[in-house]
């Protein structure tokens, strides 16, 4: 018996009259690395929006552990928004903040916990982030890549059934990318937490991705889903094949 | 029911045993009670043989009771073992607290000292290097972007306008009306127009313009310079071979400068229109007024004012483009440099009066 965690069923997304996608149809199995890759502007981090509840779809239904989350409100949206974990491309940490704050912050809203308690686990998730010694210093001082490991951290703060990441890779050096990687393998294998990565990092899909679906910008919807590496190896559209070859598309 | 239990033994040891399910919301109902039980132990068993499943939080109160001085009694199940391990993991090996440093408020002192210098020393790098860009523009006035001084002149001076003929206007008004009280006394408000007349072209109509330069326009220049600063504009110009002063500083101190003695002269004249309305209703016709003015007001008064109305506009430019240029990192930045031109604005402003009044005085202007 399969165990959804994630069910889009014929979700459609259009800005005025500008379509972005249509028919997206796709469930997320717990406790697996989930990759929504695809070009530039094919509406990859829209489709998170979705996901998360920011943006109520034009057509189609989510359901996110059973619930839909845009028409939740109250007690219900908290108590789901508690069970989720999302890492926002840049960080989006708060700047006035220190790390540990940070993380802390979505252990205040959610529980009762003291503050020496929202401090422990605060620096405990920085520690398996690697930001142990940087738990008091201030987001304007560390670099990019602690910036991402460190909204990874606050995503995790509250363990969440499902961790959604938005371009975890972007941006840095291919040794921090790897090193995220593995952290990303070790929570999904050692947590059964769910990832729902958003990237267009072909090493990072490959690394990671236990099923994946991609968006093409053109077709305004999937144009491919499954195992990554099979993608790779006998994908026949050929955006899908440009793709994972890293070659130019053609005619493009 | 698996809800966790205590067995704290009242002699030196504290046995804690928790069994079932040690989350969130049974963390936090627990804590206080929990460290109630171990507090004053000289020992403490920590027993979660029994936990089945545990999450961070549960993993924090266990940690947090045990610190270095707890027997622990590991949890059977693989699930809440291997979380307690990864929050051990993550918290790390512990460490020592901050060594503290001898003489501490002395040694803040000197580091406040060095602060404040260091300070000083930017804004006259920073003046210094306004200072040679514009002298460096002198032989090659082309060279400045002319149309940026003219989009600075107009978003700085034109749109300024209305407001200062609004603020220009009241004030007359309110000046009037406040000077009539007392000189109605004695006789004397047909010399309100001498009063009101020489307040706003020596002190009240440089100085209010320029608490609107401060608030419109040295906020936003800082604002602007600011955003450029954090989205690496600025340093984007360097590596181009472009010299950000010349481009970006120097456009905006000269419009600000430019643009200062017009607005302080809207503000007289609006302010003069404003006092020459009350007269109306005090009873006084046009020509009484306009005589008294003529009789009374020195081109010298007006020359002085808007002089020095110049001078605030350089300060204002030079500390709105300072506060923007040397913004830091983050969202706050950009808010702080805001904050700072204004500030920085209305002080500059109110010195550099301090300053002109005692040196016209000595003048005898």
């Amino acid at each position: 018996m399969t165990d959804s965690v994630i069910t889009a069923e014929g979700v459609a997304m259009r800005f005025g009259p500008n379509l972005v996608f249509q028919d997206v149809t796709f469930d997320v199995q717990r406790g697996e690395v989930f990759v929504i890759l695809g070009g530039s502007g094919c509406g990859k981090s829209t489709l998170l929006k979705l996901l998360i509840g920011l943006l109520p779809p034009s057509a189609g239904d989510i359901r996110i552990l059973g619930e839909d989350l845009t028409h939740l409100s109250g007690k219900a949206r908290r108590a789901l928004l508690g069970r989720i974990g999302v890492m926002w491309q840049s960080g989006a940490l708060l700047g006035s903040l220190s790390l540990a704050e940070n993380v802390m912050l979505p252990i205040e809203a959610h529980t009762r916990l003291p503050e020496s308690a929202r401090r422990l686990i605060a620096l405990s998730k920085l520690g398996l982030v690697g930001l142990g010694d940087a738990a008091e210093r201030l987001p304007a001082e560390i670099s990019g890549g602690m910036l991402k490991r460190a909204g990874i951290a606050r995503a995790m703060a509250l363990d969440p059934e499902i961790l959604f990441l938005d371009e975890p890779s972007a941006g840095l050096d291919p040794i921090t990318s790897a090193g995220l990687d593995d952290l990303i393998l070790t929570l999904a294998r050692e947590t059964g937490t769910t990832f729902v990565v958003v990237t267009h990092e072909l090493q990072s899909i490959l690394a990671i991705g236990d099923r994946c679906i991609m968006l093409d910008k053109e077709a305004k919807g999937l144009i491919a889903e499954g195992d990554p590496r099979k993608l790779r190896d006998e994908g026949t559209h050929p955006t899908v094949r440009a793709f994972f070859r890293r070659e130019a598309k053609p005619g493009g | 029911m698996t809800s966790p239990v205590f067995q704290a033994d009242t002699q030196d040891v504290a046995t804690l045993r928790f069994t079932g399910t040690l989350d969130a919301r049974q963390a936090g109902d627990l804590w206080q009670a929990a460290h109630r039980a171990a507090r004053g132990a000289g020992h403490i068993i920590l027993d979660a043989r029994a936990v089945t499943q545990l999450d961070s939080a549960g993993a924090a109160l266990l940690v947090s009771l045990a610190r270095d001085r707890a027997e622990w009694i590991e949890p059977e199940a693989a699930a809440p073992r291997a979380v307690l391990k990864r929050f051990r993991d993550g918290l790390g090996p512990p460490r020592p607290p901050p060594a503290r440093r001898p003489f501490a408020p002395i040694s803040r002192i000197g580091h406040t000292a060095l602060l404040l210098l260091g300070r000083l020393g930017e804004r006259l790098t920073f003046l210094g290097e306004a200072i040679i860009a514009g002298a460096g523009l002198l032989p090659r006035p082309w060279r400045l972007r002319w149309v940026e001084v003219l989009r600075h002149l107009d978003e700085a001076g034109t749109r300024a306008f209305p407001l200062c003929m609004l603020l220009g206007t009241l004030i007359g008004v309110i000046l009037a009306f406040q000077a009539s009280i007392p000189m109605r006394q004695f006789g004397a408000e047909i010399f309100i127009p001498q009063l009101v007349g020489i307040s706003l072209t020596r002190e009240l109509g440089p100085l209010l313009a320029g608490v609107i330069l401060a608030g419109r326009t040295g906020s936003a220049y800082a604002a602007e310079l600011g955003t450029m600063r954090v989205n690496e504009e600025v340093d984007a110009l360097r590596i181009m071979g472009l010299d950000p002063m010349s481009w970006l500083v120097l456009p905006r101190i000269l419009a600000a400068t430019l643009v200062m003695p017009v607005l302080a002269m809207v503000m007289n004249v609006t302010g003069l229109i404003g006092m020459g309305i009350v007269m109306g209703v005090l009873g006084y016709p046009p020509s009484a007024v306009l005589s008294q003015l003529v009789q009374w007001l020195a081109l010298g008064d007006l020359a002085g004012g808007l002089g020095k109305a110049a001078v605030f506009g350089l300060a204002i430019g030079y500390i709105g483009c300072r506060a923007g240029l040397s913004a830091g990192r983050g969202p706050r930045a950009v808010g702080d440099a805001a904050t700072a031109a204004v500030v920085g604005g209305i002080v500059a402003l109110v010195v550099l009066d301090g300053i002109f009044a005692v040196l016209f005085f000595r003048l005898g202007w």
